[in-house]
């Protein structure tokens, strides 16, 4: 059964603006879905139309099979939202703030109590539900938008950039959180900056640029289209020059760390070879940046200069 | 979901419809020294001034003491201004803050959102109008002509002015548009509309002018409903109220269905 299912879904503001053209887009039950694109890409707006909260121009809605212009209130209720910016009371209590979202959505006090406590447990947020949410640090809050969307139960859960602007340990127990909800059934869409993040924890993938949908497969086969990849070696012995070799282009970044550019499928076994034939010992390697970066960067350029998708 | 998905609509609806009005009500209790407290400090200065000092130099108006005529002007003012500050200071508050999303992304209709953000607006305009009673009781005696038609009045009023104070909020995009209305509007027309005279003591053209202003009715309804004195008919009275209130409530709901001043 498909959670969400985007069809022709336009958006053109009063300005005249085309935030989105025209996207198909649909996600299974069940899925952890990456929407990526670059700033003003349209992935907030995609999530605007879904939540309410931006009116579409043209196109079809649908949230586990129920139309948006038909029944909206039905397709709302299977819906959490967690927005990029915070969007609470400053001057509620943690407890209030959970427990009032789950009344929105028509869930009576005495059963969004246990709900909100679960749910505040999970975000390691309990301890912290009398305190008033502008004494949360930015993680806390963060958490907190999670909590407050989960309140009610959602079958599906859609995260606009959860994760910017919180530590890397924070992020850390998020990503765990998140795989273990979906893991019990939740359908997640996430949409973030953070490529190693939808790398790591999605299964399948949409990237938006421009208002079109530039590519939508699965993470292993978008994974799998990659030309290149950077490595970055620490060398023993400094050296004055990068050698030359015409199968691995060799940068010397300083005098002990060298780049190398290996094409999918050469081995890396010749490259150490033609190395240690150069008499130059490497202590260790890594991979220059997140492989869906380069990736990502790869389809955004070529499809801003040609208005197709290549990667 | 399956709790929410085991109750029925009417179940789901009345506890959105009551978180709403909670959650607005919680707000302004939990500011009860900026929401409930001055409107008795400016009244009891009223009442001293205008009541005390000047009242016994103006004499009897309508066979009350001036101090007993001006109450109920007074006490609807409260109910006016506070009705009308609730609502569009919470509603735009919601919106700058943006936590009125939470509002948005529930499966809630725009008629129970309106309904909520109105009822919060009353309850603070009758609050705010019981403990300026009390302050008047302790400057003068206060009598009950008609309960029914004071409180029918007072309710009614308090819910025509929380629907303005939305229809503000809706349109207002900054702090300053919020304050235009109350303070270019509201305020003037409350002064000119019988708190503190009766209209007979006009001359005809200003009288006739007068019975332009929607608050003339208002106060002179709840005048009657309390002092049994009006200087409008108050079956013509409620008819103004009521159709106000009818008109502003439609086009209030129709704002909040296209998303006026909420969704892009």
């Amino acid at each position: 059964m498909k959670a969400l299912e985007l069809k022709g879904l336009g958006k053109t503001y009063a300005t005249g603006r085309v935030a989105l053209g025209g996207i198909d887009l649909s996600v299974e039950d069940g899925d952890f879905f990456a929407l990526l694109g670059p700033n003003g890409a349209g992935k907030s707006t995609t999530i605007g139309i879904i939540t309410s909260l931006v009116r579409k121009s043209t196109g079809t809605v649908k949230v586990y099979g129920v139309d948006i212009d038909e029944d909206f209130e039905a397709a709302k209720a299977q819906l959490g939202v967690v927005p990029q910016e915070f969007n609470f009371s400053m001057f509620e209590s943690v407890l209030e703030i959970v427990l009032n979202q789950a009344g929105f959505y028509g869930l009576p006090r005495r059963q969004a109590l246990v709900h909100a406590e679960e749910c505040l447990r999970q975000v390691e947020l309990w301890d912290n539900r009398h305190e008033r949410s502008r004494t949360l640090s930015g993680g806390m809050k963060r958490r907190l938008m999670i909590a407050r969307a989960l309140v009610h139960q959602p079958r599906l859960l859609i995260l606009d950039e959860p994760t910017a602007g919180v530590d890397i340990e924070v992020r850390r127990l998020m990503w765990d959180f998140l795989s273990e909800l979906n893991r019990r059934g939740t359908t997640v869409i996430l949409t973030t900056h953070y490529l190693e993040e939808a790398e790591r924890l999605c299964r399948n993938i949409a990237i938006i640029d421009h208002g079109q949908i530039v590519e939508n497969t699965t993470m292993k086969e978008l994974l799998a289209k990659l030309r290149a990849e950077t490595f970055v070696l620490d060398l023993k012995t400094p050296l004055q020059a990068a050698p030359s070799h015409p199968g691995f282009p060799l940068t010397l970044v300083d005098s002990t760390t060298l780049e190398a550019v290996v094409e999918r499928g050469h081995p890396l076994n010749e490259l150490f070879a033609f190395l240690g034939s150069q008499g130059i010992e490497v202590l260790s390697m890594r991979n220059k940046s997140n492989r869906l970066e380069e990736l990502f960067m790869n389809l955004v350029t070529d499809h801003n200069r040609d208005g197709k998708a290549h990667v | 979901m399956s709790e929410l998905a085991a109750m029925s609509l009417t179940q789901r609806y009345t506890v959105s419809f009551g978180t709403i009005v909670y959650k607005e009500v919680s707000r302004f209790m939990r500011i009860w020294l900026q929401t409930i407290l001055p409107p008795a400090i400016t009244m009891a200065l009223y009442f001293v001034i205008f009541g005390h000092l000047i009242g016994p130099r103006i004499g009897q108006m309508h066979g009350f003491s001036y101090m007993q005529y001006i109450a109920p002007g007074l006490i609807m003012m409260s109910v006016i201004t506070n009705a009308y500050a609730n609502v569009v200071s919470s509603l735009f508050g919601a919106k700058f803050q943006r936590h009125i999303e939470e509002i948005l992304v529930a499966p809630i209709p725009e008629i129970l959102i309106l309904l909520g953000f109105v009822t919060g607006g009353v309850v603070r305009g009758v609050l705010v109008g019981l403990v300026v009673t009390a302050t008047a009781l302790c400057f003068t005696e206060l009598h009950v002509n008609s309960w029914g038609i004071t409180l029918a009045v007072v309710v009614l009023t308090a819910t025509l002015f929380s629907l303005a104070g939305l229809i503000n909020a809706l349109y207002a995009k900054k702090f300053d548009d919020i304050s235009i209305v109350p303070t270019f509007i509201l305020t003037p027309l409350t002064y000119l509309g019988g708190v503190f005279y009766s209209i007979d003591m006009l001359p005809a053209f200003w009288q006739k002018l007068s019975l332009g202003n929607p608050i003339l009715y208002m106060v002179n309804a709840f005048r009657y409903g309390m002092l049994g004195v009006s200087d409008i008919s108050i079956g013509v009275a409620f008819t103004v109220i009521g159709l106000f209130c009818v008109v502003l409530f439609l086009f209030s709901l129709q704002l909040l269905r296209s998303g006026v001043g909420l969704r892009t």
